[in-house]
């Protein structure tokens, strides 16, 4: 049985939110943008389950079932426009991809 | 079993931190898998073992190995260590440090001195959760089918075209 004060779960989720935001104003290549966003959804994920263990409800562990369900088809969607991207104008480089119609 | 919370979640910061500035990008998968394992270890600390058993298997087991099949596809032309390295000069780093860094010192300044109150986790299963998901949580689990499938016929519309 573990005791954590509710505000350092919150701590932890709080820095890995800022960390990927880190990682996405850091970064130019799109696949590492798209990393960077799954940390922070991870970081929101923990203050789900940080919630529900707090007022011992299961609705905080649903809704990081949620957060994967939208993660599994935002990657895929990604993925996909990553791919498109990359075989129609051959780089990543988001400073470099600003023209609709390439 | 506190002490087990505060390793996993300094494992998980560090790892996540290596993974958002690695320069190689099949380390920073690596790093990003390697954070995901520690957030497992803190959801099974809060008490949440199903999901943390879905981190590993959900996240750690499909989403970031499709990640890893894009970044072998595209290795060498759009993803070489030199372009990146050369893409993150260290004047780069200054502005994001600078706001990531406001917004975490606002986030963790907020929170440093409010104690909050302790969380003393008592084990919620599968059955309690999928009872809940299954009842209260219903429309949003055909919500949710219905996003995997516009997924599905996203990434098959746009991966079948040139």
């Amino acid at each position: 049985m573990a005791t954590i004060p509710t505000a350092h779960v919150l701590m932890v989720a709080g820095a890995l939110v800022c960390i990927g935001a880190f990682g996405v104003l850091l970064r130019r290549n799109l696949l590492f943008m798209l990393l960077s966003l799954e940390v922070m959804l991870n970081g929101a994920a923990l203050a789900f389950v940080g919630a529900g263990a707090r007022w011992q409800q299961p609705d905080g562990q649903i809704f990081v079932i949620f957060i994967m369900a939208m993660a599994a088809a935002e990657v895929a969607v990604g993925l996909a426009l990553i791919l498109l991207i990359f075989r129609r104008s051959a780089t990543l480089d988001a400073d470099r991809l600003d023209v609709l119609r390439g | 079993m506190t002490e087990t919370f505060y390793i996993a979640s300094a494992f998980a910061v560090l790892a996540a931190l290596l993974a958002v500035t690695r320069s190689n990008p099949l380390h920073a998968v690596l790093y990003l898998v390697l954070s995901l394992f520690a957030l497992a270890i803190d959801f099974l600390v809060l008490g949440a073992p199903f999901v943390a058993a879905l981190e590993i298997i959900v996240y750690a087991g499909a989403i970031v190995v499709v990640i890893m099949f894009v970044i072998m596809m595209v290795a060498g032309a759009a993803a070489s260590r030199e372009q990146e390295r050369s893409w993150m000069p260290p004047r780069a780093w200054i502005v994001p440090a600078l706001l990531a860094g406001a917004l975490a010192l606002l986030t963790l300044g907020s929170l440093a001195g409010a104690g909050g109150q302790a969380i003393a986790a008592p084990t919620i299963g599968p059955r309690e959760v999928g009872a809940v998901l299954f009842t209260t949580y219903l429309i949003g689990v055909e919500l949710a089918s219905v996003l995997l499938l516009a997924g599905l016929v996203g990434a098959y519309y746009l991966g079948s075209r040139d």
